[in-house]
């Protein structure tokens, strides 16, 4: 009897699933449920002969995904943050050109920073900026100051109170690790990096585990990307986001998917995001992302103190280089992993022994103790891959090789574990000469 | 020859159906680990693979976490299952129903809760904090997987020793009574001894299941283990990435492995007892200080296990909760929003885990008996096929899925098969079919043979002696099969990730991490853990009631005797 239900059941559900009208926009995103919940409201309200499904994947698996189906199956919009994953895309042949879909009235750049892309495959939607989350209960109960700028991050107070992620999980992170790395220079830039890594509690393996540590209070502070840290502010939570000066303010982008099935309602549902009132659900205090759209054609909309994203852009001091960052970005991916992501255990524990030699060396700047010290920063803080070596075109060339040939796999394999080796050997090496240099 | 037709063909069906979708996926997996760009066979990514210590020492932490977390489930299982079978104890159906409740939540999420109760800023550090100066470091590092993985996984131990226990004949422990063993003794040579089935079966499962999962570590930030390597080698990297493969590879081959020790441990003797239903274990009264101690023991780990669902239950309720032992407000807005947004879910996972744990009995039940029953020729092939899946990680297994049935349309429609959720369906009865499959070999291997024979000397058929003996005898065996297989496929998620093509096809455990992704979500995204945990907690009740009242029913039609 109950196995016959679940038959007729099962036969249902599939008729229905067949049955589907001609007209669904299917859309793939990797932006959250409350948002895309927002859109699916708004378009069907306004286009009630559409049908919006959402299908939610990280940038990554959802090109992986897009690849996957034949022409004529694909869904029609794809809408994620990264301009990158939309270059290749675009590479692949898998969008079609969306240069007819713009809003005239969205400015042509953010900064230095073009919103829509030149070849027109892709449109700025919304401008997201980078910057620094931190729990105001957490800071009060552990006596720190508030953070307005990265380097605020490496004092000695907030050790084992920053949460980070790591940029191979994160295409957010990694955004702010290259705008780290371009305004810093890539020593300095790797110094910060590891310095805020060594005073962090964990690499969250999620990009949500940072803004979410710091939300419940797991974490005093960490990088996120700004909505993260608005949409908790906004909902009630005790947390602040603010953006440093090196920050860099970049669009999140929509474009329409090749050899989908409904093209033409994929294209409404384009103009629809670009237009006032789609622009519009992006101020909503659960989305609280920043609009293309400028705030002159959005008055009365905006919140006050709602961050302003020209100023922002103004007043930033990093220019962003897609270039570079695409270049160089697996050996920042690996790097990062294999120095820091794997081996935060032994980072950490030099960390603390630099901050305790320095606690007991104060005033101290020339001898042999101050030259330990000196040394133990110089193994933890410098990275495995120097300034000379990042450009230099064969070392890049090596790891855009084909990963399949194992030639090309076996050569990055041994940077990888050679990295791994190298970076443990030179944290305990840190940390003997700290705790040496302390006695 | 005539006799054997039945079996052989139901053997040839099920191997047909494994190989579509199971073999062939993985045969995938394999010639992707050991081929090179232009298609050649090599061993050369394997070479890499032990050349980097990172691989090797994920390879060690992987095995040490999975070892230890087994040990710790086994320390929290067995007593409760002793207990409960051994004494006179009221709330034993209570006890038996909130074991199984830490499986019926998403590991991720309950590694989620644990934080906020036992994390570094959670409730409980943050009180200790307050009044004596000390927090426990019980969520940082391997530990902490350890610890969340242990109070996950432990049912699987407390349902299969239980069912193992009960099916102890008590004429065993009479005469090791009347030949003087007491106590201690009795336990660890006669009663312990008899119950090993159930309790391998279970710890196998324990080791395997902690081995290849993947939510935790991640949610903790554990990365040094293998199949975090795996995950983050293949959606990082790309599935051109040959490092993914062999991972996965070394994993199959691994958990393959201790699958077989776990055979091999019982192999060669003869657990199976002549009664049913006549005599089981004495049920002793507890002295009051043993009672004390008891209830202690119990109430200290309900306390352990409940407290990812008290998590839980506290967050879907919190309007705002940070850095304070409990929640600043309290809303329903939580529950409206899930109810306005994805009334859909429920019933998709209904729908899907039912099916697939009808599936995985029926699978499960055919394949024990064809093993048990028979003399099939290569009959334990199918064993190992169907266990194999244990050690599939569900994002290959997908991925596997997506490449072998790219472009193929539904008969008749032009509709994707990969589009529809029969996927989703096939690939958690594949992945759950090896709970099934042990429970009902335990239950199978403890019905003795004679019974058959009796049955058939009687005059029964082969069917009827299956439909009216062996089926009434195994039927606890096949629920714990049917509810493990169920509720573990209600918290599936990384196969779930893969093949999911709507958001109105989605599953709950889909739609948890879902909202899980924002600040704001975590509020709708705790309410449908605690609707999705209710649900299957009722039906977990039901189907108990159901068959206890079965066997009361056919008790009462049995002749006395």
């Amino acid at each position: 009897m109950k196995i016959r239900t679940c038959w007729y059941a099962a036969l249902l559900a599939a008729l229905t699933s067949l049955n589907l009208s001609a007209q669904t926009v299917t859309v793939i995103t990797s932006f959250p449920k409350e948002l895309t919940a927002a859109y699916k409201t708004a378009f069907e309200k306004t286009h009630p002969s559409i049908t919006l499904e959402i299908l939610n994947k990280n940038t990554v698996a959802g090109m992986a995904y897009l690849r996957e189906l034949p022409v004529g199956q694909r869904p029609e919009v794809f809408w994620v943050s990264a301009p990158d994953a939309f270059e290749i895309l675009a590479r692949e042949k898998l969008l079609d050109s969306v240069v007819d879909l713009k809003n005239p009235k969205v400015p042509e750049k953010i900064g230095a920073f073009p919103v829509n892309d030149p070849q027109g495959f892709y449109l700025g939607q919304a401008l997201a900026g980078y910057g620094i989350m931190y729990n105001t209960r957490y800071l009060k109960a552990n006596k720190l100051g508030t953070p307005t700028e990265w380097q605020d991050l490496l004092a000695p107070a907030w050790f084992g109170h920053v949460g980070i992620t790591a940029p191979s999980r994160s295409g957010t992170m990694h955004l702010t690790v290259e705008t780290i790395l371009q305004s810093d220079g890539w020593e300095t830039g790797w110094n910060t990096l590891l310095r805020m890594s060594g005073n962090s509690a964990a690499v969250t393996e999620r990009s949500f585990g940072v803004p979410d540590g710091v939300s419940n209070g797991q974490f005093g502070a960490g990088p996120v990307i700004d909505f993260f840290g608005l949409s908790a502010k906004y909902s009630g939570f005790p947390v602040e986001f603010i953006y440093p000066v090196q920050t860099a303010i970049v669009p999140a982008n929509i474009g329409l998917i090749s050899g989908a099935k409904n093209t033409a309602a994929g294209k409404q549902f384009i103009a629809f995001t670009l237009s006032q009132p789609g622009q519009e659900i992006l101020l909503q205090p659960k989305v609280s992302r920043l609009p293309v759209l400028p705030y002159a054609e959005l008055t009365g909309k905006v919140p006050a103190q709602y961050p302003d994203p020209q100023a922002l852009a103004a007043r930033s001091t990093v220019t962003f280089d897609n270039e570079k960052s695409s270049a160089r970005y697996e050996i920042v991916l690996k790097l990062f992993d294999q120095t820091i992501t794997f081996r935060l255990k032994e980072l950490q524990a030099a960390t603390k022994a630099i901050f305790e030699a320095e606690r007991k060396l104060k005033g101290v700047t020339a001898g042999p103790k101050a030259e330990m010290l000196a040394q133990a920063r110089a193994l933890a803080y410098t990275p495995l891959v120097d300034q000379k070596q990042i450009n230099d075109p064969a070392f890049l060339k090596i790891f855009s090789g084909n990963k399949k040939d194992p030639e090309v796999n076996k050569a990055i394999s041994q940077f990888e574990s050679d990295w791994n080796t190298r970076s443990k050997e030179r944290y305990e090496q840190a940390r003997e000469l700290a705790t040496k240099a302390a006695q | 020859m005539q006799r054997l037709g039945g079996p052989a063909l139901a053997a040839l069906g099920i191997l047909g159906l494994l190989s579509v979708f199971l073999i062939l996926p993985i045969a995938t997996v394999f010639v992707s680990a050991f081929s090179d760009a232009r298609g050649q066979i090599t061993l050369a990514h394997f070479a890499v693979f032990f050349q980097q210590p990172l691989m090797l020492e994920s390879f060690y932490n992987s095995l040490y976490v999975a070892l230890s977390a087994s040990v710790a489930a086994a320390l929290i299982a067995v007593p409760l299952a002793y207990l409960t079978v051994r004494f006179q104890f009221r709330g034993a159906l209570l006890i038996q129903t909130l074991g199984v409740l830490p499986l019926i939540m998403p590991p991720f999420v309950g590694a989620v809760a644990l934080q906020l109760i036992f994390g570094r800023s959670g409730s409980v550090n943050l009180i200790l904090n307050d009044w004596f100066g000390v927090t426990l470091p019980l969520m940082e590092g391997l530990n902490g997987v350890i610890f969340v993985e242990a109070l996950h996984y432990f049912p699987f131990i407390l349902m299969n020793l239980t069912v193992s226990l009960r099916n102890i004949d008590g004429a065993m422990e009479e005469a090791a009574l009347n030949l003087g063993a007491r106590g201690w003794r009795l336990f660890i040579r006669i009663i312990f001894p008899l119950a090993m089935p159930g309790f391998v079966a279970g710890m196998a499962l324990v080791f395997v299941k902690v081995f290849d999962d993947l939510g935790t570590p991640l949610v903790l930030g554990a990365t040094n283990m293998l199949a975090p390597q795996a995950y983050l080698r293949i959606t990082q990297v790309g599935m051109d990435d040959p490092m993914g493969y062999v991972i996965s590879v070394m994993m199959i081959v691994f958990s393959i492995f201790a699958m077989w020790l776990s055979v091999r441990v019982l192999k060669g003797r003869d657990y199976s007892t002549l009664q049913k239903g006549g005599n089981a274990l004495q049920q002793r009264q507890l002295s009051k200080g043993e009672s004390i101690l008891a209830y202690g023991w119990i109430g200290l780990i309900m306390l352990l296990v409940l407290s990812p669902h008290l998590g839980v239950l506290l967050l879907s309720f919190a309007s705002v909760w940070s850095f304070a032992p409990l929640p600043d407000g309290y809303t329903l807005a939580h529950y409206a929003t899930v109810f306005e947004q994805s009334p859909g879910m429920l019933s998709n996972t209904l729908l899907y885990c039912g099916l697939a744990a009808g599936i995985d009995v029926l699978l499960g039940t055919s394949i024990a008996y064809l093993i048990l029953r028979t003399k099939l020729v290569a009959r334990h092939w199918l064993d190992w096929i169907a266990s194999a899946a244990l050690a599939i990680p569900g994002l290959v297994l997908a991925i596997g899925y997506l490449r072998t049935f790219r472009g193929v349309l539904v008969p008749g429609t032009d509709v994707l098969f990969t589009a529809t959720w029969f996927l989703i369906m096939i690939a958690y009865a594949i992945r759950r079919l090896p709970y099934a499959l042990r429970s009902c070999m335990a239950a199978l291997q403890q019905v003795h043979h004679s019974l058959e024979e009796a049955a058939a000397s009687m005059g029964a058929t082969r069917l009827r002696t299956v439909r009216r003996v062996m089926i009434p005898l195994m039927a606890g065996g096949m629920l714990a099969g049917f509810v493990t297989s169920f509720i573990t496929a209600a918290v599936e998620l990384s196969a779930t990730m893969m093949l999911v093509t709507k958001e109105s096809q989605a599953p709950m455990s889909y739609g948890i991490y879902l909202y899980m992704q924002s600040t704001s979500g975590r509020g709708p995204g705790a309410a449908l853990g605690v609707l999705a945990i209710v649900a299957v907690a009722l039906g977990t009740y039901a189907s108990h009631w159901l068959v206890s009242r079965h066997q009361r029913l056919t008790q009462i039609h049995r002749p006395q005797g």
